[in-house]
């Protein structure tokens, strides 16, 4: 495994050869293209069919979200935070929420942390059915897309007829809820639980023992758990590598501490394993939701805060494990309506930069593999 | 030499004046946006473009919100136990302490612990909390401006150590222009971050492999998350020979 502080940057200006005997090659893949999930451009550095290295480039779908934030109030700013991992909002609002309410030293009510646990692992669900769908159809498996497409459509009716929305759910206030959960929400959530569970057997009988799909993953794109420390992977991609590590355990924000779930690891550090670490996730997703849903107790769903929210001065860092890795939130604040600064650690962003080592001695068919078993959303990674 | 002794004295946001006390009816007047902006505010916030109208528009404005006049008193009395940063006691402190003395504040706010050490002495610390004390994981790197002072940068790291289960934060001030020792031999994950902190701010890391702009084109002028950079201000000379567009707004 080549050692991540020797990356070299790549150099791009190679003497102009002619195409026959040029044993190097430099091609542009992107930012237009179907399998880069977004406009993701990757120039990769080709001996044959072999990369010799690859840079990204990003920044196609910058907004400056974290310049927006200094110029709008802290209630403001929080739809934006769902525009970042549109695939996992609820996640999003969470960290946002939760930052914001360190800075204020309130906390949610026990309410409403329950109903923020169910949702947030329903999302962490959606947002790993996506990735499972799109990361198969990259390889060439066709029909998981449209079996887990099928079932994250009842996450999403959930989601809708909670708070209206689908994806962009803006689900959570600072201090708890906005809204309290519709009759019937409990009902749902549970034939959700027991509607998916033989559905996620049936994505494993499609792909756990499938020839092609071993293939096409096992030992693709391998990253050891030192590496990924290095390069600050999180997430399944780092589980995946044997480190048995997940903020929920490690620094148990919400009320995760109240719920059993097990963190599984993997061994190889391969796209196959990453593959197995995430779907036992949705597993333990289910199981935690199974507890919280009996657990919901009565009482007010939002804490007491200001109406208009003036933190005091101070700084905070809050990061909490979205579906994708660490996600965390750095507020500054200057006492004023407005934050100072707000930095968001977007774990896409990070996990891309181990594209390039992930990919070193791969095929160019590979590349594809490695960057959708990265699971990494543009929107998260350019902000 | 003189903000020196200021700058390990002083609370995160030193230099700035605390809002808390003085005039709280105009919340955005500290801010500092100075050019550029003007538009956008206005339809943000009312008060932050006229400032000297926003008295008297203001009852009105917030006239709901009237009768809840009486209760910004309440949280005004609990707001005297405002949690302040206090100083961060532990081994490890007092280990780092023992070595470089009033180089190093440590505190901690809001349960979490930081420590604002001096530039000169950035290198060698994050070296020994690299090697000795096992802070494996740089979580995050990123920089907050401060026009109003001298030192106009701080800039951020936040580390985390897989054997300790421990999080902190190291944070430095640096002047306009000043650079840093690149930490991408000390986290391979620093290089983009250190490169997006150059994007946005226009702080320079030394010995960064492949120093360039990240998430703006390469030849794009000014830095976005500078305070005096407005919200609506762009490189309009990039924006007119690439895209072909009078303006981008």
């Amino acid at each position: 495994m080549t050692d991540p502080n020797s990356l070299s940057p790549l150099d791009l200006d190679t003497p102009d050869k002619t195409f026959l005997d040029a044993n190097e090659l430099v091609i542009n893949m992107g930012p237009q293209h179907p399998a880069t999930h977004g406009v993701l451009r990757v120039i990769l550095r080709l001996d044959g069919e072999k990369v010799l290295g690859l840079e990204c480039v990003i920044g196609y779908l910058h907004r400056g979200v974290e310049k927006i934030a200094e110029n709008r109030t802290y209630t403001m700013f929080n739809p934006y935070v769902d525009r970042m991992d549109y695939v996992a909002a609820v996640s999003n609002g969470l960290g946002y929420c939760e930052a914001v309410e360190k800075l204020l030293s309130v906390e949610a009510p026990p309410r409403a942390q329950y109903i923020r646990v169910i949702l947030t692992e329903l999302n962490r669900i959606a947002s790993h059915q996506l990735w499972l769908g799109t990361h198969a159809l990259d390889i060439g498996a066709i029909t998981p897309l449209f079996y887990t497409f099928r079932d994250r459509e009842e996450i999403l009716k959930i989601f809708e007829k909670y708070c209206g929305a689908r994806l962009t759910t803006h689900a959570f206030r600072i201090g708890g809820l906005q809204y309290e959960t519709y009759d019937g929400f409990e009902k749902d959530v549970r034939n959700f639980v027991s509607f998916v569970k033989p559905k996620i057997d049936e994505y494993e009988e499609l792909l756990t023992t499938n020839r092609i799909w071993l293939e096409r993953t096992k030992g693709v794109g391998v990253i050891s758990g030192k590496d990924c420390i290095a390069l600050g992977v999180t997430g399944p991609v780092l589980r995946a590598s044997g480190v048995k590590w997940d903020i929920r355990k490690a620094l148990p924000y919400a009320n995760y501490k109240n719920f059993e779930f097990e963190i599984p690891t993997g061994l190889n550090g391969d796209t196959y394993d990453r593959y197995l670490v995430r779907m036992v996730e949705m597993r333990q997703a289910l199981r935690i939701i199974e507890q919280a849903v009996e657990g919901i107790p009565e009482g007010p769903i939002i804490a007491k805060v200001p109406k208009v929210m003036k933190p005091p001065v101070g700084e905070v860092y809050h990061s909490i494990e979205a579906p994708k890795g660490e996600l965390g939130y750095f507020i500054v604040s200057d006492g004023s309506t407005q934050p100072y600064r707000i930095r968001v650690r977007p774990p896409s962003f990070v996990n891309l930069q181990a594209l390039d080592l992930m990919c070193r001695g791969q095929l160019v068919a590979d590349v594809i593999a490695v960057i959708g078993t990265l699971d990494i959303v543009l929107g998260e990674v350019d902000r | 030499m003189p903000d020196e002794t200021k700058s390990p004295s002083s609370p995160p946001p030193e230099g700035e004046p605390k809002p808390t006390a003085d005039q709280p009816a105009i919340p955005g007047g500290v801010k500092a946006a100075p050019s550029g902006s003007v538009q956008s505010e206005t339809k943000t916030s009312p008060e932050k473009t006229a400032p000297v109208p926003a008295t008297p528009a203001k009852p009105a404005a917030v006239a709901p919100a009237a009768p809840a006049a009486a209760k910004p008193a309440a949280p005004a009395a609990a707001k005297a136990a405002v949690p302040v940063p206090t100083p961060w006691d532990s081994p490890l402190v007092a280990k780092l302490k023992r070595e470089y003395g009033s180089g190093i504040e440590p505190l901690t706010h809001l349960g979490q612990n930081y420590m604002v050490v001096d530039r000169s002495l950035i290198p060698e610390i994050l070296q020994i909390l690299r090697n000795e004390e096992k802070f494996d994981y740089c979580v995050d790197l990123t920089a907050v401006h401060y026009p109003k002072r001298e030192k106009q940068f701080d800039v951020v790291w936040v580390l985390y150590s897989f054997p300790r289960n421990e999080r902190i934060r190291v944070k430095t001030q640096i002047v306009d222009g000043e650079t840093l020792p690149s930490s991408v031999p000390i986290w391979a994950t620093a290089n983009w971050l250190e490169r997006e902190v150059f994007d946005m701010f226009g702080i320079k890391f030394d010995g960064h492999p492949d120093l360039k702009r990240i998430l703006l084109p390469d030849g794009w002028k000014g830095y976005p998350l500078r305070k005096d950079y407005g919200i609506l201000q762009q490189d309009n000379e990039w924006v007119q020979i690439n895209l072909g567009i009078e303006s981008g707004q």
